[in-house]
């Protein structure tokens, strides 16, 4: 695996000192990118989400895509996926247009990669084996046999053989999340997306989380992509970081480089201070005249 | 006043026409639904487990509730009965009169009403939740058609299990009525069955029970899987999704009755 490079960059506009050099977009260094966005602009209603937004996610590695609630980080997984269409722009998956794709081309694709949801999205109707298998019996024609092989091993990987029997209300927020997990690499897909894997999980169950994203990633030959706020564990596993804010990326490199970065944006939420270009307070109109309308009223 | 009347009734007319493009887009909306889940019914039928299945939660488990309201219904029908043709000294009719009730009216109607209660709600909240838990979604993900694989196997599970409901539903109701009127009531056991037998013609009687209660299932399940399937994906969302099935289902459940009894009755 390529060792990640120790560089940030900064977007125009930003105005941190720190842009120092870049990949083509975004900041990551490699040339063998699996997923290219390419001036990404998506709307929902009156509310711009994304505005010309580039990224590049490199082959091989764990790629973390951060930033503050409601910047559009799992609008940007579902764009990425072809759940969602774009207003204008590209998002390059190998090559290939995702937002053009027609259903069955998109289908197609999706049998490539795996998506971990937030809340693990397991089928609640059947058990953590069925769960696991249900792919495979989509897909393939195996015999049950091979299917019940593949299953384990992969329930194995993720330290739940022996829960196999249990439905998924049974199970932790944790063990969802690892079997959700181990459903998304059955089918040996090529890129696995994360969102937000780490929330509402005990410190336990997160740091196993953890390290079984980048030892899959590893082991596996994945690239994997981390949607996340949680700054400290996707740190600890990512190649290569970007934040978002505004709709563009407002910081890209590796998380040391993050960390050192001199963006007002980025510090705010790389520190994790309550106010800054990320404003505590909602808009609202000044207090004192509020008070003193209602009291006229 | 005259401005303000007027305001008024502008505002009325708005909200209709609102309405009226809500009832109209959603209708277009269900029928491209429909034909999704008929292009797509070819992967429910090659899994038949997946069917059976749906029949056992949609048929089976809606059986005590039709067996009961079945039993009960039919007992009020030939007490009623009994109360009227008795002025007439036409009491020994009542098996007829409840058995025609129960195969051509009732038992296809009351059971499509208890399915949209029982069996339409649980489809409808069912399918809205795994669409609030990103369940669906994470079938789109593993490159799953949840049409295929959800809404088909549901929507043909409930329209076999409405005919087989409504079957028993009628079965029970006359069971009631034998009971009403026979047992508690005295009428004589061999003309309550020898009228019945006489004047219930399979073709016209049962067959029209049958053949409404195919439509009955089919609008039952469309609307319970449709709700369901377009739901806002919240606990609001769920909620108002299962109420509008209710509601969609009596109300469309009523009006074919009406559009397929004329054309039943048209026929004869």
């Amino acid at each position: 695996m390529d060792s990640p490079g120790e560089t940030a960059a900064a977007t125009p506009g930003d105005g941190g000192e720190a842009g120092r050099t870049a990949g083509a977009a975004g900041g990551c260094p490699g040339t063998d990118n699996i997923i290219s966005v390419r001036d990404l602009c998506y709307a929902r209603g009156q509310a711009k989400i994304f505005d010309g937004l580039d990224i590049d996610i490199r082959r091989g590695g764990v790629t973390a895509i951060m930033g503050p609630s409601g910047t559009g980080k799992t609008t940007l997984l579902r764009l990425m996926t072809g759940q969602e269409r774009p207003d204008r722009g590209q998002v390059l998956f190998d090559g290939q247009d995702v937002t053009k794709m027609k259903r069955r081309e998109l289908f197609r694709m999706r049998k490539r990669v795996g998506m971990l949801f937030q809340n693990g999205a397991l089928l609640t109707d059947i058990n953590v084996y069925e769960n696991v298998a249900f792919p495979l019996r989509e897909h393939t024609r195996l015999p049950e046999r091979l299917i019940r092989h593949i299953v384990f091993t992969k329930l194995q990987a993720v330290g739940l053989r022996g829960a196999w029997k249990l439905m998924p209300a049974e199970l932790s927020g944790g063990m969802a999340r690892r079997v959700a997990l181990a459903r998304a690499i059955v089918m040996d897909p090529e890129i696995i997306y994360y969102d937000e894997p780490f929330v509402g999980l005990d410190p336990i169950s997160m740091g196993v989380v953890v390290r079984l994203i980048r030892r899959m990633n590893d082991v596996l030959g994945l690239t994997s992509i981390v949607v996340t706020h949680d700054v400290d564990e996707v740190s600890t596993i990512a190649d290569c970081s970007f934040l978002l804010s505004d709709g563009r990326v407002a910081a890209s490199g590796t998380p040391d480089a993050l960390r050192d970065h001199h963006s007002d944006t980025v510090v705010q939420f790389m520190s994790g201070m309550a106010d800054g270009p990320v404003p505590f307070h909602y808009p609202a109109p000044d207090y004192a005249e509020q008070l003193r309308s209602m009291r006229g009223g | 006043m005259f401005n303000g009347a007027l305001r008024g009734l502008r505002a009325i007319a708005l909200e209709v026409l609102y309405n009226l493009r809500g009832f109209f887009g959603t209708f277009g909306a269900g029928q491209l639904f429909f034909l999704q889940i008929l292009v797509n019914l070819p992967y429910a039928l090659a899994r038949p487990r997946l069917v059976v299945k749906q029949v056992y939660v949609a048929g089976v488990q809606s059986l005590v509730v039709i067996m009961l309201a079945g039993l009960f219904v039919g007992m009020v029908l030939a007490l009623q009965a009994h109360n009227t043709l008795s002025r007439f000294g036409a009491e020994d009719t009542i098996g007829m009169v409840a058995a025609l009730g129960l195969v051509r009216e009732l038992g296809p109607v009351v059971t499509a009403l208890l399915f949209a209660g029982r069996a339409g709600t649980a489809l409808s909240s069912e399918i809205g939740l795994m669409r609030a838990t990103d369940q669906l979604s994470g079938m789109e993900m593993m490159a799953v058609d949840p049409i295929k694989r959800v809404v088909g196997p549901r929507f043909l599970g409930g329209v076999i299990a409405v005919p087989i409901l409504t079957v028993i539903f009628s079965a029970m109701g006359i069971l009631g009525a034998w009971l009403e009127g026979v047992v508690i009531l005295g009428v004589d056991e061999g003309v309550f069955w020898s009228q019945m037998q006489a004047q219930v013609e399979l073709r016209e009687d049962v067959m029209s029970g049958v053949i409404k209660s195919v439509f009955f299932g089919v609008a039952a399940s469309l609307l319970a899987v449709f709700e369901g399937y377009n739901c806002v994906p919240t606990a609001e969302g769920v909620g108002r999704a299962t109420t509008r099935a209710v509601v969609h289902t009596s109300l469309t459940v009523l009006v074919l009755n009406f559009m397929l009894t004329a054309w039943l009755l048209g026929g004869n």
